[in-house]
């Protein structure tokens, strides 16, 4: 459950860039390939943000898509997990993207 | 500018036309702050800070000629008895450390002093993982001498420790035929972050289902460049190949390639 960890890191980026204002809305990027799951980091928010100025903020978690590219072919792959096959058979894929783990922008009231 | 462009007064929208907003209990904020509401895109990696002291912690480790790897596996794979047998075996080489982290005890710590290594131990209390401050931390008090290698066993979970940077040169994947041949593809994340992987317990196949064709296809099909030996941490057999690959990750001015 690393998500704990990872969402308290959040909590503490949010506080680095609030310039000290009360904090209404945090748009995190999760990508699909991240390991991070959005739920349980929806389920850490809260209590991580309690006596902070995220307390209260409205957490928005914005899931990007996995993308790869074949190594031996060059073609483009879509990822829905950390692994795949392209058409032509090779496994060798290197990702594009997908496993961002990024706090994106705050609203700060 | 109350809110980003585009969005229109949200649900407690307070336009400022009439500057009739409230701020709540006492907004730390004066009037005519230009990005009253705004929104601020920061842009900011969750993992920075961790993977900022693991890149620090890399070069402070290149700086003194010290290998330092990463063992990750499933809690009972043999990782400790891997170590043990490796102090005992590869040790007179080369000095040893070990960093060990575990949730609770010094069991671990004790087990690989016994072996004639010096160890520091970790508890992470609730954590599952380590992180690069805590591994920073245990180095400072480890001091590993130059041309030393330190073996960093991390706590026993397959999922948590493969996001972790800890600065250490690659990881390293131990897993055990008793685990089953279908963890590569439950557990893809530890799979594609190791470099090496020691298939462990290889004394145990006449007794488990294991298929080590298979395992090797689900663990290729996540990982390609996976560099796998099969071996008996219990036993010995097959650990000459990892000390040879120790040894050449050790020797100096070799490039990290596995």
């Amino acid at each position: 459950m690393h998500e704990l960890g990872i969402t308290q890191e959040v909590v503490a980026l949010v506080g680095e860039h609030c310039q000290g204002r009360q904090v209404r809305r945090v748009v995190l990027e999760i990508g699909k390939l991240s390991a991070v799951l959005p739920d349980a980091v929806r389920f850490c928010f809260d209590l991580c943000a309690e006596g902070t100025p995220a307390a209260g903020a409205e957490l928005e978690i914005v899931v990007t898509p996995g993308r790869g590219r074949c190594r031996a072919c060059r073609r483009e792959v879509e990822l829905d997990r950390p692994f795949g096959r392209c058409e032509c058979g090779s496994t060798d894929l290197e990702w594009l993207a997908g496993d961002e783990l990024r706090v994106r922008e705050l609203e700060l009231a | 500018m109350c809110k980003t462009a585009g969005d229109a007064a949200g649900g407690d929208g307070h336009a400022h036309n009439g500057h009739q907003h409230h701020h709540g209990k006492g907004a730390a904020h004066g009037h005519g702050h230009p990005e009253h509401g705004a929104t601020v895109r920061i842009e900011r990696d969750v993992m920075d800070r961790n993977d900022r002291l693991a890149e620090y912690t890399r070069g402070w480790l290149d700086g003194r000629g010290v290998l330092a790897l990463n063992l990750v596996s499933s809690p009972g794979s043999g990782k400790t008895t891997l170590l043990e047998r490796t102090v005992r075996e590869f040790g007179p080489d080369r000095p040893l450390c070990v960093i060990e982290g575990d949730q609770e005890t010094d069991f671990d710590t004790r087990r690989i002093r016994a072996a004639g290594a010096r160890a520091v131990q970790i508890n992470t209390g609730v954590g599952c993982h380590l992180d690069a401050a805590m591994v920073r931390r245990a180095l400072a008090d480890l001091d590993p001498p130059a041309g030393s290698v330190v073996f960093i066993e991390n706590v026993g979970n397959l999922v948590c420790p493969a996001l972790f940077d800890l600065g250490e040169r690659a990881k390293v994947v131990i897993c055990s035929v008793a685990e089953g041949d279908d963890k590569p593809l439950k557990y893809p994340h530890m799979f594609r972050a190791g470099r090496v992987l020691l298939l462990n317990k290889m004394d145990l196949l006449p007794y488990v289902p294991f298929q080590v064709e298979r395992f090797l296809e689900n663990a290729r099909q996540v990982n390609p460049g996976l560099k796998v030996f099969p071996v008996s941490a219990l036993h010995g057999d097959g650990l000459a190949d990892w000390y040879d690959w120790l040894q050449q990750q050790a020797a100096p001015a070799q490039p990290a390639a596995a």
